[in-house]
């Protein structure tokens, strides 16, 4: 079974139907990117494998649990987490803050325990501060680690971006566009992160990019987007040379 | 072990400073070095700083704007006054018990208006918020129960500098603690980005409702201090007006800043009684503190301003911590 | 029959809701804010009648213009001055300024006129008839009669003027409309120098129908009118006159058969139901966020 099983997904806004009869299979540990071009629906998906929006057709489980149409919350719960496509950090915490949140699910002590500060309090926070900086350091953001998070500049925004995801032990991270804005140097450092990140946590990862270097690069297989449908599918290199794909990208 | 040695050092000088400082006032009090008109300021300024620090928690960390806070307190000063009123218990017991049920009514009351309303935007919260203060006023104003327009009357004098002293500290404590916990961080992802904050898996229903009914309470509590000072209550002392007042002193003070709530809930009761001349223009004044710091807070040249005070005063901390033979790393 | 008389009740304060809600309306679909301070625009439109009228001796019609004249500056004083400085903040930020400039001109108005009310005499000079034994005042007239011919003005003016599509476009994609030539500045500007007008009108109204006009006295109807425009559907024009009357009838009704007291709650507690269940209101359209 796979991890992740995507049937017939398709939703409609108002008379738009923006994404259409989208399939897909992932396998646990896959790297597996989600391309075509703007506005083809990709973030759509995201949206709903992520519960922000509610597919009008069809449906995805996860170790074999439909979780087609629930909360966010849920859905983050049971092992699926995300970056976006701007940037969404906690602009007035600090770093650590940031990756602490992500491991407020994680933790256990109640409302009274925080106000009278009682042992389980502080035995909790030294564990959630302890993850949290070898998450940073995974990124090589220790040693911002007291920053405030918009202080950084936009590659490490990125970086700590996936890092918060990261801090709720998903089972399935996805990425939108995490190499948006970086220069080749950034990019190529992120597709040593990213690669990092899947042996290390043992992670699959889905990812939507417009970069084709770090497509090709480090996805081992991709569904292309166009129009809300399913254009071709398959290994990395061969799609990328269909040329039913690289007509949708440049045009006729 | 050095970290938990640091936060016993710094903690112990708080302690110390709180007590040294309650002290003095009270040594002032019970010498009649103070004037009347000095005491009668400063549990105005208790109440004052109570209530600004729990509307802190709800606007300054969850990011709400709630314009009801003024209901709370009313509804808890109601509850514990008439607690009082009818029951005929020794002083030492009937007096924290009614500061607890003000609280409890007010927390209450934060989770019916909070359920419904929490999951409406801003705007809308806003608003709901207000109507809730204005029929809170409405209803006790024509509830004989609690002596309608009249007021509820003959409450006992129970509220001392004392008494208030204790409840700032623990108002701050419980908020202050609370904001340093898993559950303030997530308040504050709330307010920092909530779509971010539920792909996280925070419940944001619960801390909202967490951040307003806590608010409440104190609220609460702040209500019941009032009206065991004045001796009565009056439903047209908690209006609309109270509101803006309180959330005048939380955006003077810094949204999310605790330091700051207490600083400007002094500056903000203090002020009127020196500036007597301009007490005319007070509504006008406060109108135009809120409009200005908005428009502050949003202009890059305030922020840089901001920015070079801050790393100025944090340069002259570490100076300070050098004084005293801290090594640097500690310091970080 | 006592039924009917409160129906027109209501009607007549309807269509003074419906007035104001439209200011809201129109600057919230446009400006994507909540603007507090428009139900005290109301509050100076009346005094600067009554001002013109009982001090100045200035002609009604004259007077009215003026009193439009007036709140439309003001309108877009208040924007260029507090709100426009303020697009990129949070609405947190927004709206707690426009808070302030409510309470400032409450406390304008306050200290200027102090806080009595003042009598103001009706400037309707229709006479009222009466069909049976229900009276309908000349008030009542003029102000449906206004209202009416108001609403089906903007209408014509949205659909088929320039400034008007414009307003429509800036409302459905800020970007786009400049993108496509549209100063996005100078159609916010208008739109609250129209809702302002609009203020204008309905506090003249509103004097006329209830005959005092006091520092406060447009906050509640503002806030009232504010749950019209949500009830009716914020952003849609036809939805706010809906809105409007509908809360009318429903506040009146309330007050005749109910009480006075609970009709103030009963009227928000209109706003929470639509709230919980349809946001949109009436003739609203869902807006999905983006993510």
């Amino acid at each position: 079974m796979a991890l992740l099983e995507i049937k017939n997904l398709g939703i409609t806004f108002g008379g738009l139907r923006a994404v259409d009869d989208f399939n897909v299979d992932i396998q646990k540990g896959q790297l597996y990117g989600l391309i075509g071009p703007n506005g083809a629906g990709k973030t759509t998906v995201f949206n709903m494998l992520t519960g922000v929006y509610k597919p009008t057709t069809g449906y995805f489980t996860l170790d074999g649990q439909n979780l087609a149409g629930r909360s966010p919350i849920e859905i983050n719960r049971k092992g699926i987490a995300r970056t976006f496509q701007n940037i969404r950090l906690f602009k007035d915490m600090s770093v650590i803050d940031n990756v602490k949140v992500g491991l407020n699910n994680s933790q256990n002590y109640s409302v009274i325990e925080s106000i009278f500060r009682l042992p389980r309090y502080f035995k909790e926070e030294k564990l959630a501060t302890e993850r949290a900086m070898e998450l940073l350091k995974v990124f090589d953001l220790d040693k911002e680690s007291h920053y405030l998070s918009s202080n950084l500049p936009y590659g490490k925004q990125r970086k700590l971006e996936i890092a918060r995801a990261l801090a709720t032990n998903p089972k399935l991270l996805l990425l939108d566009e995490p190499a948006a804005g970086m220069n080749p140097n950034e990019t190529a450092e992120l597709m040593k992160t990213i690669r990092f990140v899947r042996d290390k946590f043992d992670m699959t990862i889905l990812l939507i990019e417009h970069d084709m270097k770090l497509v090709a690069g480090i996805c081992e297989k991709v569904s292309v987007l166009n129009f809300g449908t399913d254009l071709a599918h398959g290994d990395t290199t061969t799609v990328l040379n269909d040329p039913k794909v690289i007509t949708a990208y440049l045009g006729e | 072990m050095k970290k938990g040695m640091k936060f016993n050092v710094k903690s112990l000088i708080t302690i110390v400073l709180t007590i040294l400082l309650y002290a003095i006032i009270y040594i002032m009090i019970d010498n009649d070095l103070l004037s009347r008109h000095f005491k009668g300021l400063l549990v105005s300024v208790g109440v004052n700083i109570i209530l600004a620090v729990s509307l802190n928690l709800t606007v300054g960390f969850l990011g709400n704007l709630t314009l009801g806070h003024a209901g709370f307190m009313s509804v808890g000063a109601y509850a514990g006054c008439l607690f009082t009123v009818k029951m005929n218990l020794p002083y030492f017991i009937e007096f924290p018990i009614a500061l607890i049920i003000g609280g409890i009514v007010a927390a209450i009351f934060g989770v019916i208006i909070g359920v419904p309303a929490l999951r409406l935007r801003g705007d809308y919260l806003a608003i709901v918020t207000l109507a809730f203060g204005e029929i809170i006023r409405s209803i006790f104003n024509n509830l004989s129960l609690i002596g309608g327009a009249g007021g509820l009357k003959n409450i006992s004098k129970y509220t001392d500098f004392t008494w208030v002293y204790l409840m700032i500290i623990i108002t701050i404590l419980v908020i202050a603690n609370l904001v340093k916990s898993r559950h303030g961080r997530a308040i504050c992802s709330i307010r920092d980005n909530i779509i971010a904050s539920e792909s996280l898996g925070i419940d944001v229903v619960y801390h909202k409702l967490l951040a307003f009914v806590v608010a409440a309470f104190f609220a609460g509590v702040a209500g019941v201090l009032y009206g065991h000072y004045v001796g009565i209550l009056k439903p047209t002392t908690f209006d609309f007006n109270k509101s803006i007042e309180i959330l005048v002193i939380v955006v003077l003070g810094g949204m999310g800043s605790l330091r700051g709530s207490v600083i400007s809930a002094i500056i903000i009761t203090v002020l009127p009684e020196v500036l007597r001349s301009l007490s005319d223009y007070r509504m006008l004044i406060y109108s135009l503190v809120l409009i200005a710091m908005m428009l502050l807070n949003a202009s890059p040249s305030f922020q840089n301003f901001k920015e070079n005070v801050k790393s100025g005063i944090d340069a002259i901390k570490i100076k300070i911590a050098k004084l005293f033979g801290r090594s640097r790393s500690e310091e970080a | 029959m006592e039924l009917i008389a409160q129906l027109i009740n209501g009607l007549n304060l309807g269509s003074i809701y419906a007035l104001i809600a439209l200011g809201y309306t129109m600057v919230y679909g446009i400006a994507k804010m909540l603007n507090f301070a428009h139900g005290d625009v109301i509050m100076v439109g009346a005094y600067t009648l009554s001002v013109a009228v009982s001090t100045l001796y200035v002609p009604v019609y004259i007077s009215i213009i003026i009193s439009m004249a007036v709140c439309s500056l003001l309108g877009v004083l208040i924007e260029t001055i507090a709100y426009k400085p303020l697009r990129q903040s949070s609405p947190l930020t927004v709206l707690i300024t426009a808070i302030g400039v409510s309470y400032f001109l409450e406390s304008l108005a306050l200290l200027i006129f102090g806080s009595q009310q003042q009598q103001v005499h009706s400037v309707v000079t229709v006479k009222g008839f009466a069909i049976g034994s229900i009276e309908i005042t000349g008030e009542s007239i003029v102000t449906l009669g206004t209202t009416f011919i108001i609403m089906v003005l903007l209408t014509l003016f949205i659909k088929h003027t320039k400034t008007g599509k414009a307003m429509l476009a800036v409302s459905e994609d800020k970007g786009a409309a400049e993108l496509m030539g549209i100063s996005v500045n100078k159609t916010i500007s208008i739109t609250f120098a129209i809702g302002s007008a609009l203020a204008a009108v309905a506090g003249v109204l509103f004097v006329s129908s209830y005959g005092f006009v006091g520092p406060y006295t447009g906050a509640m109807p503002g806030i009232k009118a504010f749950v019209a425009a949500v009830l009716g559907g914020i952003g849609s024009v036809p939805g706010a006159m809906l809105g409007g009357i509908l809360l009318g009838i429903i506040e009146s009704l309330s007050k005749a058969y109910i009480s006075t007291q609970l009709s103030d709650a009963i009227v928000f507690g209109v706003l929470i139901v639509v709230l919980l269940v349809k946001p949109s209101g009436l003739l609203g359209r869902k807006v999905t966020d983006k993510v």
